[in-house]
């Protein structure tokens, strides 16, 4: 199968990586434009931005608060990265605000031959550096281990970070934790910022077959494979987490890397109480989608909006495609064994020792190709369904983010639609001479102004933060699928 | 629906399975064929110069049936106890790629135009290609006859081939039917206990156990060559969503789209490549196996003959000597004795010769298609590699 690469150290750099960095390239410029169009701020190629703000066109008011600030720098250290790529230089910059350095972790993957192909992680625009000499931030996932027995048994990974950012304590710590862990850093990362209109990327799926039989101990090619499956999903999964700057510096996300210990996330059990009420909360807020009719404004949020649920419903049928080619390849690797043997008996039974031998070697050529038939299978199983997988479920966070959108625009508008009645509800009590209650009523004023105004600088809020985000998501490299498998064939 | 196929002398492909010796004297080929409805229509072609015809070159219209009365002639010969009757070639069988035809006009709604255009012109190439193998499969049935220096005098060989009116064969039927499967039973039940008399004759008791092992293993290997090559092809029917770039104009600047569509079209190219593999495959693993099956069972029919012929004859001799001790129709059971002798001493002769040319033939014939098979397999392997190296390279230098 697939065998396992060391990590190359700092410089070594395979021929495949450079490749890809020079797409990379081209991948930036035309990212670049596109990021021009939305905010009108010229990089500049040798030095960071002190303590420019750009002025956004995105929202429609042009409220400058601290958080643009950050969004800006953000916004042009990407920009920066871009344009540095191919010099390859380390960046690190010294915002203005230093109370959250504005990092950009490059990330390397691992190179396991079948991991390093989909770890590529979405918001790239870092990454750059990834086949480069210089990373600032290295996650692994290895070493799966059954602790415990029977059903209460689970499987402990080693979450191995190596990094030296100044956000951790140490440069290079490993932890252990279990896949519900895993799943309780998404929660609260889910909780944190899905309203604020951060895409967090999504935690990989549980399944409570693969983990029973898994439990039950079955050392069989299947539960090996969905270990596997398994530890290469969290990998990438927290391999996005980090490269995403602000995810990066939540607290949380800090102290799942850190911590040796991690309180136990009950709440992610498939039958608990918390789950069924999870799954209330999602029917409730599918029936909220449908009614929330938006007035959409921007017509940059509609045609992505459109954009994406194309895409998905794409990937969707490509994804089951490629799910059901892997099954028959498999299929057809364990037909191509039996036959193998049949044909090898066959040869067996021969007289002509020529023809005997000729049917025999014909025997181990079939079982070759069925080998190879399974790596194949693999190899697709691993690269693409599993990537197309991420994309799918990445893509129904994107809407998420979009669904949450909506949900501030009706909360902005229900609570403008609240202020007019309550000023309503004045200018009737002005009439009617009450003073007591009009200066009640104006306190509500007041109040409900300052809701409306936090409910439109919210909505602007995701609404800029979405922009940006899908930047991010745009700057998707690929990668090359198929090198193995050619490998394998020649 | 009614699909006609003709097929020209020299574009179908010759008899795979058998190495023959063409003979000026007689030369006996399948030149055109029509596909109707539900039966198939031969134009069997002979070329002679052997005084038995009227004339020296001339053409009959046949069907399967014609074929199996034939056959059966043959088999119910006692003259050719002692020979390997050529297998009968497998009735022709549409009804798997005619439903598919079908269920394919049933959803042609439900597709797209270029989809269902693909799907019908893939179907339609597999009705060729069985059509093209049964053509192939009498044929080869005709020529094994004609070779045969024997057979090939046969009467109603030369009726077949030169009666130009129907030969009114009609098939078997049901009371027939169930004759012949009485007639089966019977001829297995006593086939086991010929088997089980122990041969004098060292060559035939090797013959003996080496032809069952070897029709069980090719019965094997059989089975299996199809379920492979089935589930090769299966994996062809996989439906390859073509993502259409121009839905993402500005969300994905080049790079995501082109790899994701690069990638469906390498995978219907690959597909392409890999139908023709399980075609080559099909036609050169598969169906020689599947001859080389029924040949060895008419090996094996003519061994039970010969057994029976002995077991006659030894109980003939038994017989003899019951009646020389009573000294009673004695005479009787000498001509008895006489008769099963010879018809064992034929059947023996000929059928040593029988088994050591269909031993060569087997040998010539394996060879023949295993190397054409490899060179095939090769020669897509490498079609298939280089159209992922070109997309490979496409990938890498896309900008």
């Amino acid at each position: 199968m697939a065998e396992e690469r060391e990590p190359p150290p700092l410089g070594d750099v395979g021929q495949a990586d450079f490749v890809e960095v020079e797409d990379g390239e081209d991948l930036f410029v035309s990212t670049v434009t596109t990021i021009e169009q939305l905010s009108p701020t010229t990089p500049e190629p040798s030095c960071l931005p002190a303590e420019d703000i750009s002025t956004n066109s995105n929202g429609p008011k042009q409220e400058i608060l601290l958080d643009d600030d950050q969004e800006d720098l953000f916004a042009e250290a990407t920009e920066e990265v871009s344009l540095d790529s191919p010099e390859r230089e380390p960046i690190l910059s010294d915002g203005p605000s230093p109370a959250i350095t504005p990092v950009t972790p490059t990330v390397i993957i691992t190179p396991r031959a079948e991991a390093s192909m989909f770890d590529r992680s979405l918001d790239e625009d870092e990454d750059t550096e990834e086949n480069g000499d210089t990373f600032d931030m290295q996650i692994t996932v290895s070493d799966p281990e059954k602790v415990g027995d029977g059903m209460n048994a689970y499987m402990a990974y080693k979450v191995t970070t190596k990094t030296s950012l100044n956000l951790f304590s140490r440069n290079e710590f490993s932890v252990k934790r279990r896949f519900s862990d895993f799943l309780g850093l998404h929660s609260k990362l889910a909780s944190k910022y899905m309203h604020i209109g951060y895409i967090v990327p999504p935690a990989p799926e549980k399944s409570i077959v693969g983990m029973t039989k898994v439990k039950v101990g079955k050392e069989d090619l299947s539960s090996a494979e969905f270990v596997e499956k398994r530890r290469s999903a969290l990998q990438r999964y927290l391999t996005r987490t980090v490269t995403h700057p602000a995810l990066l510096k939540d607290p949380d996300v800090i102290q799942f890397l850190e911590n040796t210990e991690l309180p136990r996330a009950v709440s992610t059990q498939a039958l608990s109480g918390a789950g069924i009420l999870r799954m209330v909360n999602k029917a409730a807020e599918a029936v909220n989608k449908m009614t929330i009719k938006m007035n959409e404004s921007d017509a940059w949020f509609e045609e992505k909006q459109q954009q994406f649920e194309n895409l998905d419903i794409q990937l969707r049928k490509l994804h089951a495609s490629v799910e059901s080619l892997v099954c028959h390849r498999k299929e057809l690797s364990v037909n191509t064994a039996s036959f193998a043997k049949s044909a090898a008996m066959l040869g067996n039974s021969e007289d002509h020792t020529a023809l005997s031998r000729a049917l025999s070697q014909l025997a181990e050529v079939e079982e070759k190709i069925d080998q190879l038939h399974q790596e194949q299978a693999y190899a697709d199983f691993y690269l693409f369904s599993e990537l197309l997988g991420d994309y799918v479920r990445l893509i129904a966070a994107v809407k998420g983010v979009f669904d949450q959108r909506m949900k501030t625009w009706s909360k902005w508008q229900d609570a403008q639609l609240l202020l007019q009645r309550k000023r309503e509800a004045e200018t009737k009590l002005q009439y009617a001479n009450k003073p007591d209650k009009l200066q009640q009523a104006k306190d509500e004023i007041k109040e409900w102004e300052t809701k409306v105004q936090q409910g439109e600088r919210d909505f602007e809020q995701i609404s800029k933060n979405i922009r940006q985000e899908v930047g991010r998501f745009e700057l998707i490299k690929y990668w090359e699928a198929f090198l193995p498998e050619a490998k394998a064939i020649a | 629906c009614e699909v006609h196929s003709c097929i020209s002398r020299d574009s179908h492909p010759r008899a795979v399975n058998v190495d023959l010796q063409t003979d000026a004297t007689l030369q006996v080929d399948i030149s055109d064929a029509l596909s109707e409805r539900d039966k198939v229509k031969f134009t069997v072609h002979t070329k002679s110069t052997l005084p038995n015809f009227k004339q020296n070159e001339f053409s009959v219209v046949r069907q399967h049936e014609e074929f199996i009365w034939l056959h059966d002639s043959f088999v119910e010969n006692e003259d050719y106890a002692g020979f390997i009757i050529p297998p009968a070639p497998p009735r022709p069988d549409f009804d798997a790629s005619r439903e598919k035809l079908q269920k394919l006009g049933e959803g042609e709604g439900s597709m797209t135009k270029e989809e269902f255009t693909k799907m019908k012109q893939e179907l339609e190439a597999e009705y060729l290609a069985i059509f093209k193998k049964t053509v192939a499969m009498h044929e080869v049935f005709l020529c094994r006859v004609a070779a045969h220096p024997v057979l090939r005098k046969d009467l109603n060989f030369h009726v077949f081939l030169e009666y130009n009116q129907d030969l009114s064969v009609r098939g078997k039927n049901k009371k027939e039917k169930l004759e012949d499967f009485f007639k089966n039973v019977v001829k297995s039940a006593d086939g086991v206990i010929v088997a089980g008399v122990k041969d004098v004759d060292d060559f035939f008791e090797h013959e003996k156990t080496f032809l069952l092992e070897y029709h069980n293993r090719v019965k094997d290997a059989s089975i299996k060559s199809d379920r492979m090559i089935r589930s090769h092809k299966s994996k062809l029917h996989i439906p390859f969503p073509h993502l259409f770039p121009h839905l993402f104009p500005h969300l994905f600047p080049h790079l995501f789209v082109r790899f994701f569509l690069k990638v469906s079209e390498l995978f219907e190219k690959t597909r392409k490549i890999e139908a023709r593999v399980a075609a080559d495959e099909d036609l050169k693993l598969a169906d020689l196996l599947k001859y080389y099956l029924r040949e060895s069972q008419a090996a094996k029919d003519l061994l039970y003959r010969r057994g029976r012929a002995l077991v006659d004859y030894e109980n003939a001799n038994k017989a003899l000597d019951k009646a020389r001790a009573k000294n009673k129709d004695v005479l009787q059971a000498e001509t008895t004795q006489q008769v099963c002798c010879q018809k064992f001493e034929k059947i023996s002769e000929s059928a040593k010769q029988e088994l050591i040319d269909f031993k060569t033939r087997r040998v010539a014939a394996f060879r023949k298609n295993l190397v054409e098979l490899a060179e095939l397999e090769l020669k897509h392997a490498k079609g298939n590699l280089q159209l992922l190296q070109s997309c490979l390279a496409v990938l890498k230098g896309d900008t």
